[in-house]
C-alpha cells in the first residue's frame, strides 16, 4: 500500500510534518467529531486531526509493526482486516468514516465502500489517480507506473484495484453514492485543471444519496 | 536472584476480613481470609497499583520464587518483574488467590471456623462478581484505593470487566485478555464434562471428601486432562506431539502416544496438588459470568458505566475464547465510545498462548503498560 510507504516520515506529537492531504481531510471533519480511519497505518493522521480538531479518533489496522506503532503514538487502534467488512461497526456511529490511500489495495473495494457509507454519516477516500499524465506516460514508453505514490514493480504491487478519478466518478454514480465535494493534490498544489490529466492524489467527501 | 528480570525471592500474606461478604447467590461468608503476594513497591499517592486476576487454576504467587532452588517461578513470571512488561519498577503489583481457591485464600478445602472442620461442599458457590467484592476488601486492607490497571487473563479478564462495571471509579486501565463476555454453550460443556468426572467419582462423597481422608483423583484428573486438550490448538498439540509414540505400538491401552503421557502427566500432577471442590466453583464461576444478562442481553448497555481505559487481546488460535467473543467486548466499548485498543494476536497456541512470552504479545503489553501515568 502506498500508506507504508509515506509513512517513512515519522510523525511525533510535537512535529507533525505538513501534509496536504492531511490539512484537506482535517477541512472536510468537524470540530470534536467521532472519527474513524481505516487502514491508520501509525496513526499519524489520527493524532493530527486529534490535536487540530479534537476529534475523538479510533484506527482501524492489520498490520502488528503499524498496530503497535498506534499504540505507542496513543491512538485507539482496533487489529482487524478491513477485508471482512465492519461488523463490529454500528450503523452510523461515526461521523467521519476515512480511507486514506488504500482504496487501491482492497480486493473487496465495493463492500468496504459500502460499510464505510453504512458506519459513517460521511465518507473521505482517497487514492492515487492512475489517469496522471506521469502513470500515462510511462505506460505510453511501454511500462507499468512507478513513482513516488505507486512505488511497487508490477510484480510486488500491494495495488489490485487501481482507478482513475473519471473511473471513480463513475462508480459514485453508478452506486448513488453523492460526492459532496472532490479536491485533486499534486505536491501539495491542488488541481482544478484537467484533474485526471494532472492530478496525482484525488480525495473524495462522500455521503450515501 | 541470579536470574536476569526476575523480583526474586517473594513471600505470601494473608489478610483475615472479619466484616461478612454478601454473595451473588443470597449467601454470606461472615469472615474469610485472602493470601496475596506483592512486587515493587507502593509509591507515595499510590497511584501505581496493579492488581492480577486469575484464571481457573491460577493462584497468587504470580512472579517470583519462594526460595532460590524452588524449580518453578510464579505462573506469570515471564510477564512481571523488573524491566519486564509489567515493570516491578514502575508498578506495585498484587496478586491474590481468589475466594474459593485451594492456595491459601478462604475455600473449600480450609477450615470452618464455626465447625474445626474443613467446608467441604458447605463452602458456597462463589461468583466473578463476588470475587471483585473481595478484592476491593483486600485492597482496602492495603490501603490503596484507585488501581493503576486490573490485568487478567481468562476467567481473569472476566474479573478485569468486572472491575469496571463494579467499581468504575476504581480503575483506571483494564488489560482483557483472551477472554470473553460470557461463556458459549459449547464452553459450558466442556465444563460439565469436567464436572461430571468429579462428582460421579466415588471417592467425591458429595464433596465432603476430606472427612473421608480421600480425593476424588481420577475425577479431578480426568477434569485437567480435558482442559488441557481445549487450551491447546490442534495445530499446537501436532506440533509438539503429532503422533509420535514413546517406544512401538504394542496393541495395548498403556501409554504409547506422547500425546497421551502428555496428558497422563498434566492431570497426575494437577491432581496431586489442586482441590477438587475449587475446580467445580471456578467452572461454576465461570459458567455463570455474564454481565449483560440483567441488561437484556445487550453488552453496550451493561458496560455504559465502564469509565476505564482498555485494552482488550486475543489469540487467533484461542478456539476456547475466540478473537470473535473478545471483538464483542470492543464492539460494547467502541458503543460506548470508550478508550479501547484491541489487539489479535497471532499464535499458534490457543488459550494458552496468554501465557506464553511471544515477543509481539509481550511488546503490546509492555508498550500499554509503560504509557500509564503513574
Amino acid at each position: 500500500m502506498t500508506k507504508t510507504m509515506d509513512n517513512n516520515v515519522n510523525f511525533t506529537n510535537s512535529e507533525i510534518k505538513y501534509r496536504q492531504d492531511f490539512a484537506i481531510i482535517a477541512g472536510w471533519v468537524r470540530f470534536g467529531s467521532k472519527v474513524l480511519d481505516l487502514g491508520c497505518g501509525d496513526g499519524s493522521l489520527l493524532q493530527f486531526l486529534h490535536s487540530s480538531l479534537e476529534a475523538r479518533a479510533y484506527g482501524v489496522e492489520k498490520d502488528d509493526a503499524n498496530w503497535l506503532a498506534c499504540l505507542q503514538n496513543g491512538t485507539n487502534v482496533i487489529q482487524m482486516d478491513l477485508e471482512a467488512g465492519l461488523s463490529g461497526f454500528e450503523d452510523q456511529s461515526f461521523d467521519t468514516v476515512i480511507l486514506s490511500q488504500t482504496l487501491q489495495a482492497m480486493h473487496n473495494t465495493e463492500a468496504i465502500v459500502q460499510e464505510m457509507l453504512r458506519v459513517g454519516r460521511e465518507v473521505i477516500v482517497t487514492f492515487p489517480n492512475f489517469g496522471y499524465w506521469r502513470n500515462r506516460l510511462q505506460i505510453t514508453a511501454g511500462s507499468m507506473p512507478v513513482s513516488k505514490t505507486l512505488p511497487y514493480q508490477w510484480y510486488d504491487t500491494p495495488n489490485v484495484h487501481l482507478c482513475t478519478i473519471n473511473d471513480f466518478d463513475k462508480f459514485c454514480k453508478n452506486h448513488k453514492i453523492e460526492v459532496m465535494e472532490r479536491k485533486v493534490i499534486t505536491d501539495a498544489q491542488e488541481i482544478s485543471f484537467m484533474p485526471n490529466f494532472l492530478g496525482n492524489l484525488a480525495m473524495y467527501r462522500l455521503k450515501a444519496a | 536472584m541470579s536470574e536476569h528480570n526476575s523480583i526474586g525471592i517473594v513471600k505470601a500474606q494473608t489478610a483475615h476480613f472479619d466484616t461478612p461478604l454478601n454473595l451473588k447467590s443470597g449467601g454470606t461468608l461472615p469472615q474469610f481470609h485472602l493470601v496475596y503476594e506483592t512486587y515493587g513497591t507502593l509509591n507515595a499517592d499510590k497511584s501505581n497499583a496493579v492488581i492480577i486476576c486469575h484464571a481457573l487454576s491460577g493462584n497468587h504467587h504470580v512472579a517470583g520464587r519462594y526460595a532460590e532452588t524452588d524449580k518453578n517461578a510464579g505462573w506469570w513470571d515471564n510477564l512481571i518483574g523488573p524491566n519486564k512488561p509489567l515493570d516491578t519498577n514502575k508498578f506495585f503489583v498484587i496478586g491474590l488467590n481468589n475466594l474459593g481457591g485451594c492456595h491459601g485464600s478462604s475455600g473449600p478445602s480450609s477450615i470452618n471456623p464455626e465447625t474445626n472442620q474443613p467446608f467441604g461442599a458447605s463452602f458456597p458457590i462463589v461468583t466473578v462478581e463476588d470475587w471483585v467484592n473481595s478484592q476491593v476488601r483486600l485492597l482496602e486492607h492495603l490501603g490503596i484505593s484507585t488501581l493503576a490497571a486490573v490485568v487478567g487473563g481468562s476467567l481473569g479478564g472476566m474479573q478485569a470487566l468486572q472491575w469496571t462495571i463494579a467499581y468504575p471509579d476504581l480503575v483506571r486501565h483494564a488489560l482483557v485478555i483472551a477472554s470473553a463476555p460470557n461463556l458459549t454453550a459449547q464452553n459450558i460443556a466442556f465444563n460439565e464434562v469436567a464436572r461430571q468426572a468429579i462428582m460421579t467419582d466415588p471417592e467425591f462423597y458429595a464433596g465432603d471428601y476430606y472427612a473421608h481422608n480421600t480425593v476424588p483423583r481420577r475425577g479431578l484428573r480426568i477434569a485437567r486432562m480435558l482442559g488441557h486438550i481445549t487450551y491447546l490448538s490442534d495445530d499446537a498439540m501436532g506440533e509438539k506431539f503429532g503422533r509420535k509414540l514413546k517406544d512401538t505400538i504394542k496393541y495395548g491401552f498403556d501409554v504409547e502416544f506422547e500425546m497421551e503421557s502428555y496428558l497422563r502427566y498434566q492431570g497426575d500432577k494437577f491432581a496431586g496438588e489442586f482441590d477438587a471442590n475449587t475446580y467445580l466453583r471456578m467452572t461454576r464461576a465461570l459458567d455463570y459470568y455474564d454481565p449483560a444478562l440483567e441488561f437484556d442481553n445487550d453488552l453496550s448497555a451493561a458496560l455504559k458505566v465502564a469509565k476505564a481505559q482498555f485494552l482488550v487481546v486475543s489469540f487467533t488460535s484461542d478456539w476456547r475464547f475466540s478473537p470473535a467473543r473478545s471483538r464483542e467486548i470492543v464492539k460494547a466499548l467502541l458503543d460506548n465510545e470508550r478508550t479501547v485498543s484491541y489487539a489479535e494476536v497471532t499464535a499458534a497456541h490457543g488459550h494458552d498462548a496468554f501465557l506464553m512470552p511471544d515477543a509481539h504479545y509481550h511488546a503490546i503489553l509492555r508498550t500499554y503498560l509503560q504509557k500509564i501515568e503513574v
